[in-house]
């Protein structure tokens, strides 16, 4: 067995986001909504050697194949993440992550006085600009830390 | 006029805006013409914060096109107080008015709420975001005084919350002008303003001082920088000092220079200004009427 195989196992079906920048695996899973309570079994490599990008994170989510919607707002925190769905150990698609032009749910607005704070049937929505994205309620810019918007709750 | 709804000075064109000011501009000639123009239309208020320019030359305006105002009175008296949200308190009123006239506290409020109308809303003032009725007026004030082309204005004081300022920025960003920002460090223009009139192109500067560019301004768009704004009354007396002004300031100006203001003022503006010709501050305010008898006769034709 490999020393690779060793820190992260094959998995048999579901998806595998690779290639995400080192030390954004638990927002990557924030953003997919993976928590202990919601089931699926889930690998997590953390600081990887990787020849493209020196360290890499690495998610491996047994039994769920994720959507291009669904993974596209990972380009926001890994740019250069690539997203493999795998079918009886074989990975039958592989793509990249994409830039979407708008990000709906998923974070949440840093401004408190936004209306989308506020307990109204609302959900966020983010214009993504180059360098970072814009609230279409409040017009608030996040160009830093992104992640720190996740909307965990 | 091509819009449901007023959210943002953001949403106008130059087209736009000469369509709201001429109609405008015709009302203030010949109001009579106007009076039945909107015989049992009712205007719903929904004011969350206090307000009376806004709110009285509102009522005033859809009065003199012939209608009347629904309004929910404060927020105390309301059931808001009872925890209602603002989408469900929109929907239910717009099953009473025609029209709905906004201010909220919170940033956004304006948009949010179009999305569960269907009767043309308008944003009066959403916190520090937008009030593009108060932009309408003050193009007219600024057309009718200065005009729109070749215009240098200064506009001073609290830039970073003061919403009048935001959409006033982006606003003018449709004609002619080259934009002075004045205000201590701690009030600059927030970033996503600045973001804007950047991706507009806009003509802009930025100075913490009046002096050395009061000279070359046609109008100077002053505003109240507020005593919570800052951690304690010293500091804000200190910084809103160097913002004020009286004759004397204005020795150095253009004979023909505009002083506008929003208003309310607390003491920006000395009172020795207010019989000079440079005060345009309450002519401005009265304007307020028939822009807002204009924008309401267009958004109740319906989009076209």
């Amino acid at each position: 067995m490999s020393d690779r195989e060793l820190r992260v196992s094959k998995i048999r079906n579901g998806t595998v986001v690779d290639h995400i920048t080192a030390g954004q695996a638990q927002h990557v899973l924030a953003i997919l909504g993976i928590d202990a309570g919601s089931g699926e079994t889930v690998s997590i490599g953390i600081r990887v050697p990787s020849d493209r990008l020196g360290r890499k994170d690495i998610v491996k989510v047994e039994g769920r194949e994720l959507s291009q919607d669904e993974v596209d707002v990972l380009s926001l925190i890994a740019p250069a993440a690539t997203i493999n769905i795998v079918r009886e150990f074989d990975v039958v698609e592989k793509h990249r992550v994409e830039r979407p032009t708008e990000v709906v749910g998923v974070l949440s607005c840093p401004n408190r006085h936004c209306i989308t704070t506020e307990d109204e049937p609302v959900e966020s929505r983010f214009d993504v600009l180059e360098d970072g994205i814009r609230c279409q309620y409040c017009d608030t810019i996040v160009r830093e830390n992104i992640a720190d918007q996740i909307d965990v709750a | 006029m091509r819009h449901d709804h007023i959210i943002s000075a953001k949403q106008l064109s130059r087209a736009d805006i000469e369509e709201v000011l001429d109609r405008a501009a015709d009302i203030a000639a010949d109001p009579e013409a106007f009076a039945d123009r909107r015989e049992n239309t009712l205007l719903g208020l929904l004011f969350f914060e206090p307000s009376t320019r806004t709110k009285m030359s509102f009522t005033a305006a859809i009065k003199r096109l012939g209608g009347d105002v629904v309004d929910m009175g404060t927020v105390e008296s309301s059931s808001v107080k009872k925890g209602e949200s603002l989408a469900d308190t929109v929907r239910v009123v717009e099953g009473y008015a025609d029209a709905l006239v906004l201010r909220h506290p919170s940033e956004g409020s304006a948009k949010m709420a179009s999305e569960f109308v269907d009767v043309p809303l308008i944003n009066g003032g959403d916190g520090a975001g937008q009030h593009p009725t108060q932009t309408l007026l003050d193009l007219y004030s600024i057309r009718e005084s200065a005009g729109f082309d070749d215009l240098t204005i200064g506009i001073m004081g609290d830039l970073k919350y003061g919403r009048t300022v935001h959409s006033l920025a982006h606003a003018l960003t449709n004609v002619d002008a080259r934009q002075h920002f004045i205000s201590p460090e701690s009030l600059k223009l927030p970033r996503s303003v600045r973001y804007d009139l950047h991706e507009e192109g806009a003509s802009t500067r930025e100075h913490t001082e009046l002096e050395p560019v009061l000279p070359e301004l046609d109008v100077l768009y002053v505003t109240r920088i507020q005593r919570e704004r800052f951690p304690d009354e010293s500091e804000y007396r200190a910084v809103a000092g160097e913002y004020q002004i009286d004759s004397a300031t204005l020795e150095a100006a253009r004979d023909d220079l505009t002083v506008m203001h929003p208003l309310p003022r607390v003491d920006e503006i000395a009172h020795d200004l207010d019989d000079t010709d440079y005060a345009h501050y309450f002519q401005q305010a009265h304007n307020g009427v028939p822009v807002r008898m204009a924008l309401l006769d267009m958004l109740l034709e319906g989009p076209r």
